[in-house]
């Protein structure tokens, strides 16, 4: 992880990838300029204060000053101007942050639990990885499949939150090639903490030659179901017979399976694979779940994906 | 009202005794210890689970729990923390045994609704903690949907608790509101009114009008998980976001349904250990109903990123700006009140100047994350942990504990040793920068909240953090043995040991059970300091 460790010194940030970071924290240093002005003030204020007039003696005597209409003018007057200028400030740049491009290349971002995906619209899928050509508008089309999540550039200073039921929308121009970290900011259970992702920014050469580029290309079955494994599978699978979110792979195949719903007992085979797949609730072994512990696949894994993570299963003995 | 036959060694403490006596008292100030009890104890419970949050997340990597144990953790923490410990914590506790004797009355106007609310409480958290034996609750205190509808059948009974709870908080509202409307002492105006009372009123409002919000969403968060009602979850054709609006329309109000008691606490300690007529007493007290007023229409501002329109967004993010400037000009007026004052730095003082100095931090925090504009990059990163902890724990939790020691005199009738509740001030308070200034910095470097694990980037500085919290956890165990040996062993108390002007400190010490040996009559303001 290189971002955070090249966070500038000044305002502990991290790096800046786009212009619209650079105005969020020249406002971000101007608040934090404004707050440490107005600590001082307070707390160098009674503390000050409090110790010239510590007690002397318990006959001391006190004036009686009731109030001042002025002061009680000027320190809500003045308090008030300010925050009309951050929040001015603030209105400005989030508006810069929030208008979408005209002409931008749009992708779809799929979260569930607890993964990412992108669709490209030529056809291509991606978990995992966002890759993006730089200098140029994205516009993220966004949609969850289970619960919300959020989708957070901190690099960008950009998130926004993927709702079930509903498309949101964020847009980023990097500025700068790289890899970036992104995070899932709404907690959305178990794994919440692992639902990261990378972001590569690289020029446009290297992305229309990563889009066209076939990554299964002279890849074993077993290789490719390792892969499919590695981006979609592993944080709540594991390869030995340790039991995490789901069941452990190692032995599953061939096993018998007992399920919540009393129906007959069956063993596992390249069907039933499928089926928990594709359709997960369907058979729920006795032990795991609720329910909705793991999302369907369909429509994200393709037929050689599906048979390769078979066979990778079959393959662990 | 007969002056001549009074026992003065009788008083509320030993008026009856045996624990049914206690179970079934109508006396405000008894009610008021159970509440105390009660209170430390989820206190208890809460920090534990504080402490084994940070060790969990002192090194990278799982430390002492699975993810799932560290959800349901993390979950009962912020669930006993906010509904148990700060929201009853001022105005049920100091609140019920205060407000009547500062405005002259011998008790709350409805003695056994009193009762009732304290039930409401025990009951509640009784049904929240069996189900915390019997399935674990791993939602986070807020309840977003659909996730808790999806997850563990553990949630209707916590959502079920949290609604008991929540008539805990309009009964006790609603009788201060009574209470002060009729049961304030001769000559005792709205404007000789101590500005304890004053704050305790302005969040009785805000407990009655929002509390039946959060009940209402809550019930329709268990019609939809029991009945499959599609109000929330998209799958039935729900809105989820929806939830969330009901969610903040209670729970913004309830942030200054636990920082307005502490500011009226703080109000008092300033005075009196300042010597000196409070500054701007309209100002402070008008503040208070002007913060509650404003509180309604700012729940947007924890809703930026999550889907609400962008001019809804800027709309709440001008809003919550004006909720600043009350906050601002209570600030103010509690430093002019030190200005020329007479200082004495007892436990209580520290407490208050404790909290100026969180909640100075912890306001202009609240600016930052007002700002729309860097709300986007801070919002559910450690930024936010770091500034509601500073309100919620430099802000009330230190008024909590300057408001015992304060009051401890007048409630037991004894003493606390002023050289430990002095060092357990120290610990607290270093303990707790300590713990949560460095997750400033990790919000601003994007470290998300709710993370059983980090990236390794984050390692040090939550190791910090992590000291600092066990450095709370020593300071609140001596404290409350502090708070146990004064109780029990503590000197004898006199009648005023601070020199307080307000009506408690003109009764014994503990007060008798109607508060008063004769009905005080009120001739002036309640600092009356020359």
């Amino acid at each position: 992880m290189f971002w955070p460790s090249s966070a500038q010194a000044s305002t502990f940030m991290p790096v800046q990838a786009s212009k619209i970071a650079m105005h969020v924290d020249s406002l971000y240093e101007f608040l934090l300029w404004a707050s440490l002005i107005s600590c001082v003030l307070v707390i160098g204020g009674f503390i000050l204060f409090s110790i010239k007039y510590k007690r002397k003696s318990e006959s001391d005597r006190t004036p009686y000053i009731s109030h001042n209409n002025l002061l009680e003018f000027l320190w809500s007057f003045i308090p008030f101007v300010v925050f009309m200028v951050v929040f001015a400030w603030g209105f400005f740049v989030y508006r810069e942050m929030r208008t979408m491009p005209q002409d931008g290349l749009e992708i779809l971002v799929e979260g569930q639990k607890w993964n990412w995906t992108f669709y490209y619209k030529s056809g291509k899928i991606s978990a995992g990885e966002l890759w993006v050509p730089e200098n140029t508008p994205i516009k993220l089309v966004m949609t969850s499949k289970d619960v919300i999540h959020s989708f957070y550039l901190p690099a960008f200073r950009n998130k926004q939150d993927v709702v079930p039921g509903r498309y949101t929308a964020l847009t980023f121009n990097a500025e700068k090639k790289g890899d970036y970290q992104v995070f899932c900011t709404e907690y959305c259970g178990d794994q919440h903490s692992a639902m990261l992702a990378k972001l590569h920014v690289v020029t446009r050469e290297e992305f229309d030659r990563w889009l066209a580029n076939d990554p299964y290309k002279g890849l074993s079955l077993t290789e490719i179901g390792q892969k499919v494994y590695g981006s979609r599978c592993a944080m709540c699978h594991s390869q030995s017979d340790v039991k995490m979110v789901g069941p452990g792979w190692k032995g599953l195949y061939g096993s018998s399976r007992t399920f919540v719903s009393g129906d007959p007992v069956a063993k596992v085979d390249e069907n039933y694979i499928r089926e928990s797949i594709l359709n997960p609730n369907a058979k729920v072994v006795v032990g795991f779940g609720p329910a909705s512990a793991m999302p369907t696949f369909a429509g994200q894994l393709s037929e050689q994906e599906i048979m390769a993570i078979i066979e990778l299963i079959k393959g662990l003995k | 009202m007969g002056t001549a036959i009074v026992d003065k060694n009788k008083n509320y403490l030993n008026e009856k005794s045996g624990l049914w006596s206690w179970l079934t008292t109508l006396d405000h100030k008894r009610i008021g210890i159970m509440y105390m009890i009660a209170v430390m104890f989820f206190f208890l419970l809460g920090g534990i689970f504080a402490m084994l949050i940070r060790a969990e997340l002192f090194k990278v990597g799982p430390t002492l729990f699975t993810s799932p144990q560290y959800n349901q953790v993390m979950t009962l923490h912020g669930a006993i923390m906010v509904f148990m410990v700060i929201i009853p914590g001022i105005p049920a506790f100091l609140g019920n045994f205060f407000l009547p004797i500062q405005l002259g009355a011998k008790d709350v106007a409805f003695p056994r609704i009193n009762l009732l609310s304290w039930y409401c409480l025990i009951v509640g958290a009784a049904v929240v903690f069996w189900s915390l034996l019997h399935h674990g609750v791993d939602t986070g205190w807020t309840f977003y949907t659909p996730y808790s509808i999806s997850t563990s059948n553990g949630t209707t009974w916590v959502v079920a608790g949290a609604f008991i709870i929540g008539f805990s908080s309009i009964l006790t509202g609603l009788n201060f509101i009574a209470t002060v409307h009729k049961l304030r002492a001769p000559g005792m105006n709205f404007w000789r009114m101590p500005l304890f009372v004053w704050a305790l009123y302005s969040t009785a409002i805000l407990q009655v009008l929002a509390t039946p919000v959060l009940g209402i969403t809550l019930l329709l968060l268990v019609a939809e998980r029991v009945m499959g009602i599609g109000i929330f979850d998209a799958k039935l054709g729900g809105d989820p976001v929806l939830f969330q609006h009901f969610f903040w329309f209670y729970s913004h109000p309830a942030v200054y349904i636990m920082i307005l008691p502490a500011m009226g606490v703080v109000s008092e300690l300033i005075a009196t250990f300042s010597r000196k007529t409070i500054f701007g007493y309209k100002a402070i007290a008008l503040s208070s109903v002007g913060i509650a007023a404003v509180s309604f229409f700012v729940w947007g501002h924890h809703m930026f990123v999550s889907g609400q329109s962008e001019v809804a967004g800027i709309i709440f993010s001008f809003l919550t700006m004006l909720v600043g400037v009350p906050t601002a000009i209570k600030v103010f007026n509690w430093v002019a009140t030190i200005y020329k004052g007479s200082v004495r730095f007892d436990t209580p003082m520290l407490y208050a100047l404790g909290f100026l100095f969180l909640f100075t931090i912890g306001g202009v925090t609240g600016i930052i994350l007002a700002t729309i504009a860097t709300d986007v990059h801070f919002h559910d990163t450690y930024f936010v942990v770091a500034h509601f902890h500073y309100v919620m724990v430099g802000g009330t939790l230190m008024a909590i504990m300057g408001g015992i020691y304060y009051w401890i005199p007048k409630m037991f009738g004894r003493m606390y040793n002023e050289y430990w509740a002095r060092i357990t001030f120290v610990l607290i308070f270093v303990g707790f920068n300590v713990t949560f200034f460095p997750q400033f910095v990790l919000g601003a470097l994007g470290m998300p909240r709710r993370y059983f694990d980090y990236l390794p980037v984050y390692e040090p500085l939550n190791r910090i953090s992590s000291v600092g919290a066990w450095t709370i956890g020593v300071g609140f165990l001596i404290g409350l043995f502090v708070i146990i040996q004064a109780i029990f062993k503590g000197e004898k108390a006199p009648e005023n040991p601070w020199g307080g002007k307000t009506l408690e400190w003109q009764t014994a010490s503990p007060p008798p059970h109607e508060n008063f040996h004769n009905q005080p009559v009120v001739t002036a303001g309640p600092y009356e300091y020359r």
